[in-house]
Parts: structure tokens; C-alpha cells; sequence
């Protein structure tokens, strides 16, 4: 007989959860993080309950992610925490539909009726609770006050759930816009939400009553609430059991006694005892230092690198001041008439960059008395322009430029310059003392600096005291460079298999530089980046760091001594050609105030959420809104030609048709939104009302988020399944989304779609259970051949719809008809494109090639930048439209996709004209683009040109999109200057 | 291309007789197999077989890290085997396979030269094996002899991996089955060396190998059947998977893995699908035809071979794979792995393997459709089956991945 009492041990990736239980009844159970020791916290907690164990025979169990190798070790019987979760809710509560659990590191779903089904979030959306924790630490709030807050929330703001690194990419600049905590913490819980539906739920229905387990959905109510409304439960069918915490541990109990394996308090200790002892060796890294001396000359060689500085308290006469309101930090420094540094300030943001930087201004008003005036002010960084207005700073300046200008300055034979920020990373190449390239960060790479930061703080430790200690290591742990979402994973691991702190933290700048190394920067060998590297930004005044940068780069690099405030030392410097400034007062700053409340534009149809953010003396400051008319800016005046808004007008504009025959929907996204003309002009000759499924909005994409069964898709995939919802709704009963292999040829090697673009049509007829209620066509068409294309289309619509009897020659009529719809299509694109050039020409505008695909004219899929870049007052031409112009060139790689040669010829057309800028779009999750952009980049850059990716997907924050065009102006601007 | 002169280095006639040809691993068995054919027809080939964590950390340093998985390591491979001074850069040159489909694979060889150009070794010539002749290499051609007796080491190759599997399990002696396999792989290498006519003797050399597993002492108890499937690379190679395959042997399990030939024939059937779809290629349809027919034709002789025997699970035909596909995904979906992949789910669930394991490099863009995208058809209609998708790539932690897996054989077992 099994004995009546069992242990249930459950270890998370930050939590530890046992629970004792006798014969059904609960006589104990506590629940505590283990800080990563694991062995040693779990040894504690049964220490505790020893007594209670003394004498008797029981049954145990290990569960959770972190109880794996352990339980290997310690030879107690181990069950997955999944299977443990359903099997303790089968037990209890047997009218259960779904579970919704969530823990530190994974998110699980499970769906009980018709058949259980188990679900994991995939690798990328990992993180759950320690993604709240790091929230949580960037709104400087601890987890309770930031649950409190939220469930005081006005408004909620969609935030990217593709992952925790996305998500912070959009938490960020809401925090240095002014948005209110308590509806960013609000927004945060959303975008858990989100992203559990979108990478668990997947299409299935979610069958009530649900339950929802785990530390966090125990600890945040405002998660929960976030939960309940997203789902529409009501409060019945939404259940928190108080148990919640604990279901995995009581999972592990009654696993234990099917187990049948019998342990003693003895032989239980023992067990763990050999766990303890048990260190399984993983992978590491050679230390950063093989010797003491190689540490002493490194010290000694950066000690070097100072700028001079004159007293504050001495000094009289003009200064200038700069401000960098960067992501995660705020810096200012005021430079005297010889350029020396008088003043300097750096402070972790804390959510408040306005009020830092007026405390600063105050002080420094104070100090400069009246000795010095203040001639000139300027601003950089993320927080720009919100400063720009709050303070009446004289000029904003975008932050490459600042960086570079400081660089410049500070070594003038510089020619390589990389800074590592909080959030971005920004190399340049400087050629001839000018920019030569500009590479920024994608999402991806972002926030590696301040990620070591909030670790650091998160272990107890201050960010100086966390590198030394990683200077120290002998054995670096290898974290892998993919992001910190799975650096964090990584870094739990390690410390579950016994890394040290001093090793942890060497690994993670070790980890951190060859994310930017290897994605970033991306250069072949140190001798192409030059001799005189400067490296800047906050992180690099991180030692560790800096010697695995040099280690990896094998050459010696300069770090000024005020790595931290490059940014505002340039902008400092920048202002250097002012003499009076507007920067606020002394007696305004005292009775300075700021409020910021939210607001929705009703200047278009886009309803862009903005933050209205008001300060003393009547400046505002809006932010949020997708062009420049919601900020309350008056428009230039002049329309400029922009070929994205063209394409729009011809596609989104295409008549319905009468309906002889019935309706037939197109949705209105991947390939369709190139080849609309043709499918219209085919299904309206043969008497079908075509109905078009219109221009995609956020609301579009959250239609269809539940049916899509693979979050790692592009965002122009995953709006397709809305699109059909759409279509559904508009009660086309019929939908048409062909399967093209192949594109149109246009030369080449080949023209092929990609495998989403051209088979997505079997996706959606897997996954959209709606579409069972329509006729769903996704047939395979040659769209190369009218003969053939009318055979398919013959053979298609005869037998879709044998009651409506079509002729062959009908059809052949119909397709003819598409061709030259099509055919009109193209070339209405390419006459207006060399129109848009001929205006740029005639009234001397810069002309940019913004070069993406068809379906980025789709305005929820490139988020206005085509408006955007109009008015930074360049007139804006698509690839398609300008491809004709140049032949195809030579690509060292197989150019077999139609798309994509578009954009080499594109690129070819824009190095023979002076006047041509290329940016490229490319969507998040496009692995073929991992191909073309470096093809394109290099066509580029062979003929001096400048290469701009930006790269977009479900919410691109338009702040790092200007950073981008901005750039790319003032590049050009200083390669002019410097050419002059 | 408008100009003549090529982007890449030529294999010429001379390099043959001196040059060492090195092929990446992704199938041990299979590939020490083929590589013994081409020896034959004078290549001087040799097989990678390395491991450990110093691959993946070459890949990512030389090639775009937003790039497949596989691309990474089997580039890591390359160019940390020529780094390693084991051989003489300019006496050396490498071999990719290119299918020249329309996924991002078919430029994993020119990934490749990028990456020796980052390495400064652009002058190692990289030949492309590939049925569609996407590049000129005079010094490596192949004749449709040649092509088929690989397709024999294919099935030589996949009658040994399916045979293996279903030994290692139930051995009674730990190593024995992995020591038989290696011996008659040597075996049968040394036969295609000295007997130019192994091929005509294909029912003699399957009887062969089952008899020598056959005769390997087993336990007798039932193990859980675990399929895997997934694109072709991060399915077979260990190195891609994690060692997948041990794993799963080590959590007590039997692993199935459908062969290479029918990927092979899948490769070759897809043109003929191109042409009835879209009219296209029309003239090469006859000869593709009669290749594709030789193809079943040799499949067949080996599952009857296997069937007659009555000892061992024999493959299921192509043509009935093809079929079940059409389920859940029309014939035309060729790019990537194709209807192949979840007709392979479906076929594993059809022939008593209920448990299924898709494994795939992170963002693997052709497995959007036919991988996480055939799922929820294919549970729909077979409720039965117990599916689960793994992605591997650099930086993902083992412990995700052995977690999904452990959830999906506990799972297993429950419904067993």
C-alpha cells in the first residue's frame, strides 16, 4: 500500500513551491524565490518541515523547469509541470475548460475538452513573470505598487506582445513621452495577454469556466483583470483559485503516489544532500583576463583617455549646454568657450526625465549665477523633443550626430565609432572625416545595456561593482548573443547548474558584445573598422564590457573617460553656434509644472492615441500620433509626390462591380495588395461583386490574432487572418486567395514568391475555422501565361461554382481583361514614379526610394513612414516604381525571387543619381531578408553610398524610425560640410 | 546573369585529382555511404563529423546571425574544419547541396562564400550538388549513373537508420547496436568500393543487413513510438537537434524517422507537379517522369524486401504518403519540405506512431505553413495524435526544449 502522505515539490525558474499532503487534505505548503540557488533552497524549505517528515513513510515528487536535472540527481521521481497541472485540475476541478497558467520563465495553456490539449509558449515569448520583474524595475516600482497602479489605469496602449524585448521597446519611449505610470502598467499586463493568445491560444476556443495558475496571476490583479476582459469572461467564468500558486506542487503530490517510489526522512536527505553535492558543468567562455599584468595595462591604457574640465565655481564667461534624454538615462553636461567640460550630470531615468532635468537646471542655474551665461542649449536622445518643450531648449539634435560630433572631437582621426546605450547601439564609419555608414540596432539587439543594469540591481548589486566582479571571473558562462529574452534564460540556467555572480557577469558582457559584433556592426575583421575605434555610451563605462569588446575584436579601442555622456557633450558642442538661448529661466523653473493626459486624434481615420503632455506657460507636447497634423504642427504647405499614397489610391480604390454571379472577397494583404488588379479585373468581367476587405488597422490584426498558428510570422501574415474575418463579416461568400510559387517574371534567376507569401492560402484553410462557413478558393495560378491562367481559372471557377455555367471563352475574356488591368497597373506605378522624379528634380527635393514590398503600402504594416519621410521633405517613390530604370544587376547571391529584384535594381538606380536616397522596409520575421538587405547594403555602400534598414513589424515606434531618417539626413548634411 | 564572367570559383578538371572535397554531416550512416560512391568515380571525399559548441560560435561570427540555424552550423562546420590546420586551405574545396527552391536554403551556398570571403579563404571553391544545374563546375559532374547509385546509398542509408532504431531501444547489451551499425556501414562502404555492381545485388544486401540486426540480442518489452519529422537538416543532423535522437532513446522511447528518399522523390516529383499546375517545363516532364517511376520502383523492391522479412517495421511507399497528405495541403506547396512534412506527420500517426515531434531551426519560414501550420488540421482530424514543435537554435536554452519534450511523452504515456 502507498503510503497517505505525499510530498509535491515544484521549482520554477525564480520560485520554489512545496507542499505537503496527507490523504487529500493539505497540512502544509509555502512558496518562496530561491534567488537561483535552487539545491540549497530547497534543501532549506524541507529542513524546515523535518519534523513533520520524522518517522513516517511518504511518496515525492519533483516538478517544474528548474527541478529537471535535479531530480536526475537526486533519483526523486520527476513529472513535467505541465502533465502535474492537469492532472491536480482533472482531480479537482473536473468542469474545468481551459487553465491559463503563467510562471517566471513559460507560459502554458490547456484545453480540457474535446480531448486535452497542452501548450508552451514558444522560445521566443519566454518570460512571463520575469518579464513583469524587469518592467516592474524600469518603472523604478516594485511589482505590488506597479499592480496597484494598473488597476488605476485611464487607458491602455498597445504594446508589441511579440516578445519582452518588443515590448520594452515600446514601454520605453511611453515613459520619456510622459505617459501616465499607472497606463503603461496597465499596458504592460496587456501585452502578457496579448502575447499568451497570440502564441498559446493559437485558434482554439477557449472553453469556459477558466482557471488561471501561476505567481504572477496570483499576485497581480490587474493582470487578472487585463485576462478576464481581453477573453470576456465574466466573473464566474474567470476563476483565481487560492490554491493557484500552488497547483503544480499539489500536480507533483498525487504524481508521487503514482510514482510508488517510498522515501523516509532519511533516505530523503540523503537524496538531496547528493543533489547538492551534483554540479553539472556547462558551457563556458576563457576569461576576460589571463593575467594580472594584461589587467594592470588595461587599466593603465584607459586611464588615459580624459578630457579636460575647468572649475564651475571659478569659471565666467559664455557656456553651452547639452542634454541627452536617452532611453534609460538622462545626461547633461555644460562646456566652457574652450570646449572644456564644467559640468556634468548622469542618472538612470526613473521613469521621470522631466523632473531630473529640472532639478538639474535649477542646480545648474545656481551654480552658473551670474558668471557664466548660458549662449546656447541643445538636446538629443529619445526624450528630444519632450524636453525640447518642456524647457525651451534652443535645438534638438538627433543623437547619431551628437554622438558623432563628440567623437570627432574628441579623437579627430577617428574611424570607428560604436556606442552602446541603455536601449540602442549605433556604429559609424567615418571616411575622410565624414560618415560613411550608419548602422543602428534592430529590436532585436535593443536593451543589452540596461539589461546588465536591472540585472545587476535585481542580484543587489551597484552596475560598477557587477563589472568587477565579472573582471574577476575565471570561467565565463556562454549565454549565446540572440537577445536578452534568451539571455535571461540562459543566465537562470547557468545559475541553476552553479555559475558564479563573478562568472555570470562576465558572460553577460561578453554576451552583449557579440550581439553587437556579430549582428550589428557585422564587420569582417577589426582592420575594416580602422585603427582609431572610439567605443562610447553608458555601457562601455562597464569594464568588463570593454575588455570583451577588445577581446573579441583582438585591438586595442579608445573609451573617453566620459563614455556615459558622449551624447550630451556633442549636443553641448553642436550648440556651440548659438548665442542667445531660450532655455528656461530661473523663476519659471521654480514654479515649473507639468501634467500630461491621454487623447485620441480625430484628424483622420487612423485615431492615432496620443499623450498630451502640458507644461507651464502653455507649451505642449503630443506624442503618439503617426504624422505630424495630430502634433498640432501646420503641414508644409506643399503635397509632395509620394508613391506609396499612389499605390494606395489604386488599389484600396478599385470599384466593387455589379453582382450578376455573387460576391467574391479578396483580402486586402500579402500578395494581394500587388495583384488586386488583376483578380478584380478577372472576377468583375465575369459578373462578381469583388469586395475588398480595405486598408488594415491595429483592430484588423486583433480580429484575427486568435487563428494564427505561428507567432514567429511576419506581421503582413498574421493581419491576413483579420482581413478574412473581415471579409466573413461583409458576408462575401466566397474568398479568393490564390497559391503562387511563382511571381511575375520580371528576369533574373527565377521569380518566386516566398513560402508565406505563396502558400499562406493553406494556412488559413487549417487554421480559420470561419472559413469553413464560405467557399475558401486558394488555387495554384501561373500568373506568367494568359493561356494558362485562363485554363487554371476555367477549370477553377467551373467546378466552384457548376450551377453558374461558364464558357471557356467567358473566362478567357475575363482573364484577358485582368492581364491588361494588371499590365495598365504597373505601368501607371512606373509613369508615376518618373513623375514624382522629374517633380523632385525641378523643384530640387531629395528623393527617397522607400524600398519594401507591395504590401508594405498597407498603412497598419509600415505605420506611415511614407507620410513621414514626406515630411522630412522628400519626395517618396516605392522600388517598383523605379526598378525599370536600372538593369539587374550582378548579386553574389541566387536572385530568384521577383520582390527581390526589384529592390537590387531599386538600389542600382539610386547609386547612379546624386540625389537618390535608398531606405529599405523590411518586416520583422522576413528570413529571406536576411539575404537581401545585406545584397542591397552592399550595391550601396560599393558606390558611397548610405544605407538605411528599418526594420517594422506589429508596432514600430516611430521615435526609433525618425532617429533612423533623421540620421540619414544629417549625414548627408555633414558629408556635404565635410566636402565643402 | 548579363556578364560572363562567374561570382564564383570553379571546380576545374585539375582540381579533382588533387583537391579534398569536404561534406558537411547530416546523416552519418547515409552520407559515409554516398561519399564511398563518389570516391569511386575518383573524388577525394571525407565527412565532417565534428561537434561541440565551437561550430555554432564559428557559424554565428561568419554568417548573418538573423539566418536559418542550419546555415549557421553547417557554415561553422566548414570553416571551422579549415581554420583547424588539419588540411591544407588551398588543397581544398567543399561541397553544399542546393535545390534551388524557393526558400531561403537555396542560398546557403552562396552564405557560404560570403563567409570564406569574411575569413579570407574566397579561393576555396564551393561546389553546388544539385539536380537543377544551377552552376557549372567542370571538374564535378555527375552522370545520371552516378545520381543513381547515390539514390542506392540513400536507400542502403535509410534501411540502416530505420533498422538501427528499432534495435537500439530493446538492446541488451548498451553500445551493441550503435557498433553493428557502424560495422556494417563499413561493411557495405568496402563493398561498394571493390564491387562496381552492388546495385544488382540490392535484395542480397537487404537480407544482409536485417539479418545482422536481426540476430541482435533484445529485450522483448514494449517502448513508446516517437516519431520526428521537421525540416530536413535540424530533423536528422544530432548536432541541429540537440541529439535529439539519443534524448529520446535515453527517456525510453523507439524513434522513427522517415527516410531521406523520399525526400529525394518528393524533390523530383514536385517538378512534375509544376508542370501539371502551371504548364511550365514542359519538356523535361517525360524524363523527370520515367526518374520519378525508377524512383518508386527502387523503394518498392526495398519495402518488399523488408515486408517479406516480416522482422522489422518496413517504410510506407511514397506514393501512399502523397496521398495522405491530401488531408490537410494541395501537392503544389513544394518550397522548403512542402506537403512532405505534415504528410509525414500523417503518415507516422496512420502507421501507429501517435507521438510526433516537428523539430525546426527558430523562424524557419516554409514550416510557418507546413510545419505550426498543419497542425491544427491534422489534430482536428486525429485527435489522436500527440504533436509538438521544437525550435532549435543558437541561443535556445536545452532546458525549453527537454521540457516540451517531456511534456509531450508524458502525455505519451498517459494516453497509452
Amino acid at each position: 500500500m502507498s503510503p497517505t502522505l505525499s510530498l509535491g515539490i515544484d521549482i520554477g525558474s525564480t520560485t520554489a513551491k512545496i507542499v505537503l499532503d496527507d490523504n487529500g487534505k493539505t497540512i502544509y505548503q509555502k512558496y518562496e524565490r530561491h534567488m537561483s540557488q535552487v539545491r540549497q533552497k530547497l534543501y532549506d524549505m524541507i529542513a524546515e518541515i523535518r519534523p513533520m517528515l520524522e518517522g513516517k513513510t511518504f511518496s515525492a515528487s519533483i516538478s517544474g523547469s528548474a527541478g529537471m536535472g535535479l531530480a536526475e540527481d537526486c533519483g526523486i521521481p520527476f513529472v513535467q509541470e505541465v502533465y502535474a497541472t492537469s492532472e491536480v485540475i482533472r482531480a479537482l476541478e473536473p468542469d474545468a475548460g481551459t487553465v491559463i497558467e503563467l510562471g517566471g520563465e513559460d507560459a502554458k495553456v490547456i484545453f480540457f475538452k474535446g480531448g486535452i490539449d497542452e501548450r508552451m509558449n514558444g522560445s521566443c515569448a519566454g518570460g512571463t513573470g520575469a518579464f513583469i520583474d524587469q518592467m516592474a524595475t524600469l518603472l523604478d516600482l516594485s511589482v505590488e505598487q506597479m499592480d496597484e497602479l494598473s488597476l488605476r489605469a485611464e487607458r491602455v496602449y498597445p504594446i508589441a506582445s511579440r516578445c519582452g524585448v518588443f515590448a520594452k521597446t515600446d514601454i520605453q519611449p511611453l515613459l520619456n513621452q510622459g505617459a501616465r505610470k499607472a497606463d503603461v502598467a496597465a499596458s504592460i499586463y496587456q501585452a502578457v495577454v496579448n502575447q499568451t493568445i497570440a502564441g498559446l491560444i493559437q485558434g482554439r476556443t477557449i472553453e469556459k469556466k477558466v482557471l488561471f495558475l501561476g505567481g504572477p496571476l496570483y499576485y497581480c490583479k490587474g493582470l487578472r483583470q487585463r485576462f478576464a476582459q481581453t477573453l470576456s469572461l465574466k466573473d464566474d467564468e474567470a476563476i483565481f483559485p487560492e490554491y493557484g500558486r500552488f497547483a503544480v506542487a499539489f500536480g507533483a503530490a498525487i504524481y508521487a503516489r503514482k510514482a510508488g517510489k517510498a522515501f523516509t526522512d532519511e533516505s530523503l536527505f540523503n537524496a538531496l544532500t547528493l543533489g547538492l553535492r551534483a554540479r553539472s558543468a556547462s558551457n563556458r567562455l576563457p576569461p576576460l583576463f589571463a593575467t594580472e599584468a594584461e589587467f594592470d595595462s588595461f587599466t593603465a591604457r584607459h586611464a588615459r583617455a580624459t578630457v579636460p574640465q575647468r572649475r564651475i565655481e571659478t569659471y565666467s564667461g559664455k557656456a553651452w549646454l547639452g542634454i541627452d534624454c536617452g532611453s534609460t538615462t538622462t545626461k547633461l553636461t555644460l562646456v566652457a568657450e574652450d570646449k572644456a567640460l564644467l559640468y556634468s550630470y548622469y542618472s538612470a531615468n526613473l521613469a521621470n526625465p522631466v523632473g531630473i532635468i529640472r532639478q538639474q537646471l535649477i542646480k545648474l542655474r545656481e551654480l552658473c549665477g551670474s558668471r557664466i551665461t548660458i549662449a546656447g542649449s541643445a538636446v538629443t536622445g529619445y526624450g528630444e523633443e519632450l524636453v525640447k518643450s518642456a524647457f525651451g531648449v534652443d535645438i534638438g539634435v538627433v543623437e547619431t550626430i551628437a554622438h558623432f560630433t563628440a567623437a570627432r572631437h574628441f579623437k579627430p582621426d577617428v574611424d570607428f565609432i560604436i556606442d552602446i546605450g541603455g536601449q540602442d547601439i549605433k556604429c559609424f564609419k567615418i571616411k575622410e572625416g565624414a560618415i560613411d555608414s550608419i548602422t543602428l540596432n534592430e529590436a532585436c539587439s535593443s536593451g543589452c545595456g540596461s539589461f546588465i543594469e536591472t540585472f545587476a540591481r535585481s542580484m543587489g548589486y551597484s552596475a560598477a561593482d557587477f563589472a568587477g566582479l565579472g573582471l574577476r571571473s575565471r570561467a565565463p558562462v556562454n549565454l549565446g548573443s540572440r537577445c536578452t529574452v534568451f539571455m535571461n534564460s540562459s543566465v537562470k540556467q547557468s545559475q541553476k547548474e552553479g555559475a558564479t555572480v563573478e562568472d555570470i557577469s562576465a558572460g553577460l558582457s561578453i554576451s552583449v558584445v557579440k550581439n553587437a559584433i556579430y549582428k550589428v556592426i557585422r564587420a569582417n575583421s577589426p582592420q575594416e573598422l580602422g585603427r582609431n575605434v572610439v567605443v562610447q555610451g553608458g555601457t562601455f563605462l562597464n569594464n568588463a564590457v570593454l575588455r570583451a569588446f577588445e577581446k573579441e575584436l583582438g585591438a586595442d579601442v579608445v573609451r573617453p573617460q566620459i563614455a556615459g555622456l558622449m551624447g550630451a557633450y556633442g549636443a553641448a558642442l553642436y550648440a556651440m553656434k548659438l548665442e542667445h538661448s531660450t532655455l528656461i529661466s530661473a523663476e519659471d523653473l521654480a514654479g515649473f509644472e507639468h501634467t500630461s493626459k491621454s487623447a485620441i486624434c480625430q484628424r483622420c481615420t487612423n485615431h492615432c492615441h496620443l499623450t498630451v503632455n502640458t507644461f507651464t506657460g502653455g507649451r505642449r507636447f503630443i506624442t503618439g500620433n503617426q504624422c505630424e497634423r495630430g502634433a498640432g504642427l501646420k503641414l508644409s504647405g506643399e503635397e509632395l509626390p509620394n508613391l506609396y499614397e499612389f499605390k494606395r489610391s489604386q488599389i484600396y480604390g478599385l470599384k466593387p462591380g455589379e453582382n450578376r454571379r455573387g460576391r467574391i472577397g479578396l483580402p486586402m494583404a500579402l500578395g494581394t495588395l500587388e495583384l488586386a488588379p488583376l483578380w478584380h479585373g478577372i472576377f468583375t468581367h465575369l459578373g462578381f461583386e469583388v469586395v475588398l476587405s480595405g486598408k488594415s488597422s491595429r483592430r484588423t490584426y486583433e480580429k484575427g490574432q486568435f487563428s494564427i498558428p505561428s507567432d514567429t510570422a511576419c506581421y503582413p501574415a498574421k493581419i491576413m487572418h483579420g482581413h478574412i474575418e473581415t471579409l466573413i463579416e461583409e458576408g462575401a461568400d466566397t474568398i479568393f486567395y490564390p497559391c503562387l510559387s511563382y511571381n511575375v517574371d520580371e528576369g533574373g534567376d527565377n521569380h518566386y514568391n516566398c513560402p508565406v507569401v505563396a502558400y499562406y492560402g493553406q494556412l488559413l484553410r487549417g487554421n480559420m475555422d470561419s472559413l469553413k462557413r464560405v467557399r475558401f478558393l486558394h488555387p495554384f495560378f501561373n500568373v506568367n501565361s494568359e493561356k494558362e491562367l485562363a485554363r487554371e481559372v476555367y477549370s477553377v471557377m467551373r467546378e466552384s461554382f457548376p450551377e453558374q455555367a461558364f464558357t471557356k471563352s467567358e473566362v478567357k475574356a475575363a482573364v484577358n481583361h485582368g492581364m491588361a488591368a494588371q499590365a495598365a497597373y504597373r505601368d501607371s506605378v512606373r509613369r508615376e514614379g518618373e513623375a514624382a522624379l522629374a517633380y523632385a528634380r525641378s523643384h530640387g527635393k531629395p528623393i527617397m526610394i522607400l524600398a519594401g514590398r507591395p504590401y508594405h503600402i498597407d498603412p497598419e504594416i509600415s505605420h506611415g513612414i511614407d507620410k513621414l519621410a514626406v515630411s522630412l521633405g522628400f519626395v517618396v517613390v516605392s522600388e517598383d516604381a523605379v526598378a525599370h530604370l536600372a538593369e539587374m544587376p550582378r548579386v553574389r547571391v541566387l536572385n530568384q525571387w521577383t520582390y527581390h529584384s526589384r529592390l537590387y535594381r531599386a538600389a542600382v538606380y539610386a547609386t547612379r543619381n546624386e540625389d537618390v536616397q535608398l531606405v529599405q522596409l523590411v518586416s520583422f520575421g522576413c528570413g529571406v531578408d536576411a539575404i537581401t538587405t545585406d545584397e542591397v547594403r552592399a550595391i550601396l555602400e560599393e558606390k558611397g553610398k548610405y544605407y538605411t534598414q528599418i526594420k517594422i513589424d506589429e508596432i514600430t515606434n516611430l521615435g526609433a524610425v525618425k532617429i533612423r531618417l533623421r540620421s540619414l539626413i544629417g549625414a548627408l548634411e555633414e558629408r556635404e560640410e565635410a566636402h565643402a | 546573369m548579363p556578364e560572363t564572367e562567374s561570382y564564383y570559383v570553379r571546380f576545374t578538371e585539375d582540381m579533382k585529382k588533387e583537391y579534398t572535397i569536404l561534406t558537411p554531416n547530416m546523416l552519418t550512416l547515409h552520407f559515409r555511404l554516398m561519399i564511398q560512391v563518389l570516391r569511386n568515380h575518383g573524388y577525394r571525399m571525407e565527412l565532417l563529423e565534428t561537434d561541440g559548441p565551437e561550430i555554432v560560435e564559428t557559424g554565428l561570427k561568419y554568417v548573418h546571425n538573423d539566418t536559418c540555424y542550419p546555415a549557421i552550423l553547417v557554415i561553422g562546420q566548414f570553416i571551422s574544419a579549415l581554420q583547424s590546420g588539419r588540411y591544407d586551405p588551398h588543397k581544398v574545396a567543399l561541397i553544399y547541396f542546393q535545390t534551388g527552391g524557393g526558400c531561403r536554403a537555396s542560398n546557403y551556398i552562396n552564405l557560404l562564400r560570403k563567409a570564406l570571403k569574411k575569413a579570407g579563404l574566397e579561393f576555396v571553391p564551393v561546389i553546388s550538388m544539385s539536380l537543377s544545374a544551377l552552376e557549372d563546375h567542370p571538374g564535378f559532374k555527375l552522370s545520371a549513373g552516378v545520381f543513381m547509385e547515390l539514390l542506392h546509398a540513400v536507400l542502403y542509408g535509410d534501411l540502416l537508420m530505420s533498422l538501427h532504431n528499432q534495435c537500439k531501444p530493446y538492446e541488451l547489451n548498451p553500445g551493441q547496436t550503435d557498433a553493428l551499425a557502424d560495422d556494417l556501414t563499413r561493411r557495405l562502404a568496402e563493398r561498394i568500393r571493390t564491387d562496381h555492381r552492388y546495385f544488382s545485388h540490392n535484395e542480397a544486401i537487404y537480407k544482409e543487413l536485417m539479418d545482422a540486426f536481426g540476430a541482435l540480442p533484445r529485450k522483448k518489452d514494449k517502448k513508446l513510438l516517437v516519431g520526428i519529422v521537421g525540416e530536413i537538416y535540424i530533423k536528422y543532423s544530432p548536432l541541429g537537434n540537440n541529439h535529439l535522437e539519443q534524448l529520446l532513446v535515453d527517456e525510453g522511447a523507439e524513434v522513427v524517422t522517415p527516410g531521406l528518399f523520399d525526400f529525394l522523390t518528393f524533390g523530383i516529383y514536385v517538378k512534375l507537379v509544376d508542370t501539371r499546375l502551371y504548364g511550365i517545363n514542359r519538356s523535361r516532364y517525360p524524363v523527370l517522369s520515367i526518374a520519378y517511376r525508377v524512383l518508386l520502383n527502387r523503394q518498392r523492391q526495398l519495402i518488399e524486401a523488408v515486408r517479406a522479412d516480416g522482422r522489422f517495421r518496413a517504410p510506407t511507399p511514397f506514393t501512399r504518403i502523397l496521398e495522405l497528405s491530401h488531408e490537410v495541403i494541395d501537392e503544389g506547396v513544394k518550397m522548403g519540405e512542402g506537403w512532405l512534412l505534415p504528410a509525414e506527420m500523417l503518415e507516422l500517426n496512420d502507421s501507429g506512431v501517435h507521438n510526433v515531434i516537428c523539430a525546426q531551426p527558430f523562424g524557419c519560414l516554409p514550416n510557418h505553413i507546413v510545419g505550426k501550420g498543419m497542425m491544427k488540421p491534422i489534430k482536428e482530424k486525429h485527435p489522436e495524435i500527440n504533436l509538438v514543435a521544437i525550435d532549435y537554435d543558437p541561443g535556445a536554452t536545452r532546458v525549453n526544449q527537454e521540457n516540451r519534450i517531456r511534456l509531450m511523452l508524458s502525455n505519451a504515456s498517459r494516453e497509452s
